[in-house]
């Protein structure tokens, strides 16, 4: 083989190579800061009560109501793509995009409980999540993305937040 | 206009029904989006270009159904859903219903000030 010929194959697999190991090496320090970032919010929002109950909990004082809402839309890095895509040959759990759900899932509460805490509110009831997969319908090996959409009903009570 | 998800708005008592109100968008996303979409998912994470035209179009869709409520001269929708439906390759479907009802307030104290049940995309 030539000098050409062994730089068009280094070129043909060094390509996806180098994505695989952007995606695992950035993608793992995004999804860490991301996580630490949701942790730190979530324990600043630990006061406020979060619940798929329909009404209010007994005894909770007289409170005026108001729809909060939070949504992101997570994407996959190259690396869980790569490992899922594996995975299809032999079936069974995908924990990269288990995780990669889960966080979604986490970012939209967190953006919610955030609403809710800026409205004086200290209890969201009626939780409800709406998932929906945005990389179009039928399509061929199409990047993973997800949008996760999280409302609930905020209990501001009236004369002011108490606790 | 009191926007809740529940059965019952907390505080308030339902005195009439205006019937079912709905509204909805369809958005699609447009190449430039799908570009930095696609550079994105190398190395993953939020895809910020999307969260903001899907909370912009649930914003809409919401807004539509309100619209349909003052018509029905309403004080407020109740039980409001959402559901999301991909309609074609990079085109998905928002959609917001709900029940407009008319309200009694019980009890003390001052109205809660509206402010808008989806806070605006810039506001992230």
């Amino acid at each position: 083989m030539d000098a050409s010929q062994i730089a068009a194959l280094v070129c043909q697999c060094g390509a996806p190579l180098l994505l695989i190991a952007l995606g695992f090496s950035i993608g793992r320090m995004i999804e860490r800061s991301h996580l630490r970032e949701l942790d730190r919010r979530e324990a600043e929002l630990a006061g406020c009560i979060a619940t798929n109950l329909r009404s209010p909990p007994a005894g909770h004082p007289l409170s005026d109501g108001h729809l909060v809402t939070g949504g992101v839309v997570i994407g996959s890095d190259y690396f869980k793509t790569f490992a899922a895509s594996l995975r299809k040959l032999i079936g069974g759990e995908v924990r990269s995009f288990e995780r990669m759900m889960h966080r979604a899932r986490r970012e939209a509460m967190v953006r919610m409980l955030e609403q809710a805490h800026a409205l004086g509110a200290t209890t969201v009831i009626n939780i409800r999540f709406e998932t929906c997969s945005i990389n179009g319908v039928g399509t061929r090996g199409g990047l993973p993305m997800a949008e996760v959409f999280a409302y609930g009903t905020a209990l501001v009570p009236r004369g002011g937040a108490t606790r | 206009m009191i926007v809740v998800n529940t059965e019952t708005v907390p505080g308030h008592e339902i005195v009439g029904l205006c019937g079912l109100v709905q509204g909805n968008t369809i958005r699609s996303k447009h190449v430039g989006r799908d570009i930095a979409a696609s550079l994105k998912n190398i190395v993953g994470g939020e895809l910020k270009g999307y969260t903001e035209l899907l909370t912009e179009a649930r914003r809409e869709a919401l807004e539509r159904m309100l619209v349909q409520a003052r018509q029905l001269n309403a004080d407020g929708v109740v039980n409001v859903r959402f559901c999301t439906s991909a309609i074609t390759q990079g085109a998905a479907e928002l959609y917001a219903y709900g029940t407009a009802v008319r309200l009694r307030r019980i009890g003390g104290g001052a109205p809660l000030q509206p402010t808008p049940p989806i806070a605006p995309p810039n506001a992230l």
